[in-house]
């Protein structure tokens, strides 16, 4: 696969309160400070669809609008991959409720933001963007598989792909089924080609190597915990602004390893 | 693009198991939808059901009972899929093989049985599988499982455009080398989300769905399970992808733009990448969906970039909306059209809709088809369109 160029990156976490909070903590430059995540309302879309936005949606913008907001490259301009192992627990459990009655009568709201694409949905709403969006799903290994869309579709004829992962804690009695952990969106800007904006350079490539940990306790548990903080390595590596390996799960016994490298 | 080929193909729907029952189902121009309730709920408009999905899975494959990968298995066990895959197994190498497969709701009418046995409030029955089941990849998970691959996988989960995206999603896959060859498909099964969500949005039928007809009023759901493969080498005159677009809306979450913008841009991105002029196209393959704004919308679209000479008509009025496996249903309907030379026309439409513009058949045609574009627009604004054809 061909380099790519990370233009910025996003992240919305307990503790994680955006990018430039977040970096002294990430590298382990600061002692990470685990602290209850604090819900934005998205700024970017219109009245009617803040209004319709679920905790999930949000939570995707929340990580978006961050990568953004340091972004040189317009909004409207990215194509866009939506990485979400479980997209909208919150809607399924209110859909199965209702369903599981003798005559169910669905909101037709909640229907529409069932889908797994609703957040990509409501984010080419919100920016105007008409280049391609795509929404995938691989369990725990959907950041590695978006990381591989975004990868692939950023070498095919797009100026730049932002990149988002999220996923919410399930609600009961969906969560013991499901058991992530706590809420957690990272997002990045990628490019095949280099700009003067470029923050660091990355490479994939498949191996056989062992995945990479998070050296905090903590981080490791919020890594291990949601299939969208499987991304916190590479986040951290971003972080340190030094080059560095990382090694990511894919789908099965499948690993790939990321070399960093600041610009 | 270099073109892909498309070595094998196989679609299991409302029509039958297997590509001679579609095949015969649209040379006869019999419908496979019927006025049928489904999951002991009163019936919601008509429904593409598909038959004999009452023996559950294997032992072996237990873990992933549920309807939908009983669908996926049934499809995968006809045109002597498993043979040819097994070949590729052998060309290629097990972990050389990318699976990328849309669905829009996987098993989740197995998270809906179990929501009915717990009762408000209680837990889940031990009996349910959330990770083989309800999840989104676990069609993918499982194709996987069954056709013992370990490359690259994925399932793309874009509603209405889910099995056209992976077209796109392999082609770049192979093209970076993450894998050589791939199997790309769809699965989606009936279940009541579907049913009784579109119902709330207004848009089912209490008729069959009747595309293009100046009294459509909606759509039939029905369920399917498709799979193709896409290799970089293939005999000569075989089959191929030769292009594919895509594009969002930026309009609406379950409207389509008016004038079919977003539509207009993955048809011509297609074209682009097919290097191919919009009269080279011989046939269209509409989303048609037969909701009063889908058919116009893509209509404004379709005219803008075909005008109003190619040959196009929906399918649906065949399989019904099959959802997230609704490209690959008709990407394959496709094919066996190129293979027969065959241009089906716009079932179930009585009357033509005369405010559309474009060339809708209302009678089939056998002519030579070489290439055909397919349409497939879905919820959030996503559109993809592909190019299929027969290669020199």
């Amino acid at each position: 696969m061909k380099t790519l160029w990370i233009e910025s990156v996003g992240v919305a976490g307990p503790g994680l309160p955006g990018w430039i909070a977040s970096q002294a903590a990430l590298s382990g430059a600061q002692d990470f400070v685990a602290a209850p995540r604090v819900e934005q309302a998205p700024q970017l879309l219109p009245p009617n669809e803040r209004r319709r936005a679920t905790p999930a949606v949000r939570l995707a913008f929340a990580a978006a609008e961050d990568a953004i907001r340091t972004a040189a490259l317009e909004p409207d301009s990215l194509a866009s991959v939506f990485a979400t192992s479980e997209a909208d627990t919150g809607v399924l459990h209110r859909l199965c409720t209702a369903l599981a009655q003798e005559a169910p009568v669905l909101s037709p709201t909640d229907f529409h933001n069932s889908v797994h694409n609703a957040a990509a949905g409501y984010w080419s709403i919100a920016t105007g963007s008409r280049q391609p969006s795509s929404s995938v799903s691989a369990y725990d290994a959907s950041f590695c598989a978006g990381l591989l869309e975004a990868a692939t579709l950023a070498q095919d004829q797009v100026p730049a792909v932002l990149l988002v992962a999220y996923d919410i804690r399930p609600p009961a009695p969906l969560h013991a089924t499901r058991p992530i952990r706590e809420a957690f969106a990272c997002a990045l800007v990628l490019s095949a080609e280099r700009r003067a904006s470029a923050v660091a350079s990355i490479d994939i490539q498949s191996t056989s190597e062992a995945e990479s940990p998070m050296a905090n306790p903590e981080l490791e548990h919020l890594r291990q915990g949601n299939p969208a903080a499987r991304a916190l390595p590479l986040l951290a590596a971003l972080a340190s602004q030094r080059a560095g390996v990382v090694v990511l799960r894919g789908v099965g016994e499948q690993r790939f390893r990321v070399s960093v490298a600041p610009c | 693009m270099t073109p892909l080929h498309i070595t094998h193909f196989t679609l299991s729907s409302a029509l039958g198991a297997g590509r001679d029952a579609q095949l015969a189902a649209l040379q006869s121009s019999r419908s496979g939808l019927r006025q049928a309730p489904f999951g002991g709920k009163p019936a919601v408009g008509w429904i593409g059901e598909v038959a004999e999905l009452d023996r559950p899975l294997p032992a072996e494959l237990s873990d992933w009972e549920c309807r939908n990968n009983r669908l996926a298995l049934l499809a995968l066990q006809q045109d002597d899929t498993l043979s040819a895959v097994a070949r590729l197994r052998e060309r290629y190498g097990s972990g050389r093989i990318g699976v990328f497969i849309g669905t829009s709701t996987a098993g989740v009418h197995a998270t809906e049985l179990a929501y009915r046995d717990a009762g408000a409030g209680h837990a889940l029955p031990a009996w349910f599988n959330y990770a083989h089941t309800q999840n989104c990849f676990s069609p993918a998970d499982f194709v996987r499982r069954v056709l013992q691959l370990d490359g690259v996988a994925v399932a793309v989960a874009t509603a209405c455009s889910s099995s056209a995206k992976v077209f796109a999603s392999a082609s770049r896959a192979i093209r970076a080398g993450l894998c050589d060859a791939a199997i790309v498909g769809g699965v989606d099964s009936l279940c009541l989300t579907t049913l009784f969500g579109f119902s709330a949005l207004q848009l089912v039928s209490s008729d069959m769905c009747r595309p293009a007809d100046a009294q459509r009023n909606g759509i039939s759901v029905g369920e399917a399970a498709g799979f193709v493969v896409l290799e970089t080498k293939g005999p000569a005159g075989g089959l191929a992808l030769l292009g594919y677009g895509e594009s969002s809306d930026a309009h609406h979450m379950s409207s389509p733009h008016p004038q079919g913008e977003g539509a207009i841009a993955a048809m011509q991105a297609a074209l682009r990448r097919a290097a191919l002029d919009p009269a080279q196209i011989d046939y269209i393959n509409l989303h048609g969906t037969a909701t009063p704004a889908n058919d116009a919308a893509e209509d404004c679209g379709v005219h803008a970039v075909f005008g109003d000479r190619t040959p196009c008509s929906s399918t649906k009025g065949w399989t019904g909306h099959t959802l997230g496996a609704a490209a690959i249903a008709e990407a394959v309907l496709s094919l066996l059209c190129i293979e027969q030379g065959l241009m089906p026309q716009s079932l179930n439409t009585r009357l033509r809709d005369p405010a559309l513009r474009t060339n809708i058949l209302m009678q089939p045609r056998r002519v030579p088809v070489r290439r055909v574009l397919s349409n497939s627009f879905g919820f959030g604004g996503s559109n993809c369109s592909l190019v299929l054809g027969s290669v020199a």
